[in-house]
């Protein structure tokens, strides 16, 4: 699903922010990105969800290079994947039930069937009964909870979020963690950067650890 | 196809959810460009109106020659032997008398003709030739000055001549100023599509993250483009018609003072869709390439 090979990120300035990184994360795993703070886990997602182009290396996602991608297909690799922002990326001037239709009206699916697939998002992440609460209106979990109900709703093969739980308070963080759980199992690859590591405990995960910007062996 | 269709029409409804949220700014933008397509759209109708106007009269190319007043009837036979065995063409003898009742009927005329003495017109003969080149017209007009008993020839074309020329002078003005005006109407368009791009960066920016094309975010805004140029041309069209409606009764009253039945006629079904489309379609204009340099700089910033 994907596979990174010397991947190398440098921003101009000759900054290095991804040294040479090489893994691989197979279909349905959970991978945890973590390291400290800098170490270069937000752009190695980016480069993951082709938000940032390698330097050199190369980075196949879902079958594409993303180093030498055509920016006539990054749309549409982008729709197999589901993206949760460490600032959630919410639209404020629009209500629950229609941030979560946005996904659907960019890969052009007819209203009543967007309408009925954002609804069933929006009840499994719990948030239902907001539909038509705007972002300012929910508290930092639903907030959260909302951003994956998006991220999600196009069926993504895998799923990236940056630091989901940071910010939330205990019970929040476990229910958003719940939730990603609960996509693994119906097949979703999910890959999560954080700087707590344990906050997925007992089960099989892939860790990525960078340090750097290299990946700790 | 289906999906296509969709994504268009969405792209519809948004872009006219835009302009009803902000009903003022929609107005004076509808105003401005209004008034853009008018002035142009005022001129070509006018030169429209005057145009036929001119095609109302015999544009034929005539040569008139004048008899001195003193001319035997002898005389005047001569000049119709010469243009009978001389001239190709059609002629015809104007009698004096004829055309001194003729001048008498003319509107405001009468006053004038009745206070005259005696009648101040001489016989005169209306040539049309076949050969209506300039040059063969002129050397016509040379030969026939110089037969006896003429006092003087005349080419009858040239009015027309001048009266073309100043329509074409009209013309162009008007298609300079359609031009400027043009150029004003894609600037307005700019402007705003760029001002609501700006306005929009967060909702571009998520969308293209989550898979957004170029044509998708484009879109919302070609549409937006266009509804302020049809907006813009239907009220080109009303501040048209209302225009001319208004001053109608004026020049109807000014031109049967030179005893003429012209009147002004408001612009056709035709000319009406012609500039709501013109308004739409500089209105797409304004706004692709808004979007194009907007997106282009929001892509770098973004880089």
């Amino acid at each position: 699903m994907i596979t990174a090979s010397q991947v190398v990120k440098r921003y101009p300035g000759g900054f290095e922010a991804i040294r040479g990184a090489s893994f691989e994360i197979a279909e349905g795993e959970i991978a945890l990105i973590g390291g400290h703070s800098g170490a270069g886990k937000t752009t190695l997602l980016k480069l993951l969800g082709a938000m940032e182009r390698p330097t050199s290396g190369s980075l196949i996602v879902c079958g594409q290079n993303v180093a030498a991608l055509r920016s006539g297909v990054l749309p549409f690799l982008r729709r197999n994947l589901g993206f949760v922002f460490q600032d959630q990326k919410l639209l404020f001037d629009r209500s629950a039930l229609d941030n979560i239709l946005l996904p659907l009206e960019i890969i052009g699916l007819s209203p009543k069937e967007a309408q009925r697939r954002a609804r069933a998002a929006l009840d499994k992440v719990g948030l239902l009964s907001r539909e038509k609460a705007y972002p300012i209106a929910l508290s930092g979990g639903e907030q959260q909870r909302l951003a994956i109900a998006r991220a999600v709703v196009n069926r993504p093969s895998i799923l990236l979020a940056d630091e989901p739980t940071a910010n939330l308070d205990e019970e929040s963080a476990r229910q958003v963690l719940d939730l990603f759980l609960a996509f693994n199992q119906a097949k979703v690859t999910v890959v999560i950067a954080t700087h707590a590591p344990q906050i997925i405990s007992g089960r099989s995960l892939k860790r990525l650890t960078l340090s750097h910007g290299a990946l700790l062996p | 196809m289906y999906t296509w269709f969709q994504q268009h029409l969405r792209a519809f409804s948004r872009a006219l959810k835009r302009l009803l949220a902000s009903p003022l700014n929609t107005l004076l933008s509808m105003l401005v460009i209004g008034i853009a397509i008018t002035l142009p759209a005022a001129g070509y109708a006018i030169i429209d109106n005057v145009q036929a106007l001119g095609k109302g009269h015999s544009g034929a190319q005539q040569i008139s020659i004048f008899m001195e007043l003193d001319a035997s009837s002898a005389a005047v036979a001569e000049v119709r032997r010469r243009l009978k065995t001389r001239t190709p063409g059609q002629w015809r003898f104007v009698p004096r008398d004829e055309a001194f009742e003729r001048l008498k009927n003319t509107e405001g005329m009468a006053e004038i003709i009745s206070s005259l003495p005696r009648n101040p017109l001489p016989d005169a003969f209306i040539l049309e030739p076949e050969d209506k080149s300039p040059d063969a017209l002129e050397a016509l007009r040379a030969e026939t000055s110089s037969w006896p008993g003429i006092a003087h020839t005349q080419l009858d074309s040239a009015w027309i001549k001048r009266f073309d020329a100043f329509l074409q002078l009209g013309r162009q003005a008007v298609h300079l100023l359609a031009l400027v005006f043009a150029v004003g109407l894609i600037a307005v368009t700019f402007n705003t599509i760029r001002l609501q791009v700006f306005a929009q960066a967060e909702e571009i920016e998520v969308a293209r993250l989550i898979g957004a094309t170029d044509a998708f975010i484009r879109r919302p805004f070609y549409y937006f483009g266009l509804l302020q140029g049809v907006l813009g041309g239907v009220a080109a069209v009303f501040l048209l018609f209302f225009g001319l409606t208004a001053i109608r009764p004026a020049v109807t009253q000014l031109t049967a003072l030179y005893g003429s039945g012209f009147v002004l006629h408001p612009p056709g079904i035709a000319d009406c869709l012609a500039l709501i489309a013109a308004g739409g379609a500089l209105g797409w204009v304004g706004a692709q390439l808004s979007v194009s340099l907007a997106l282009r700089q929001q892509k770098a910033t973004q880089r």
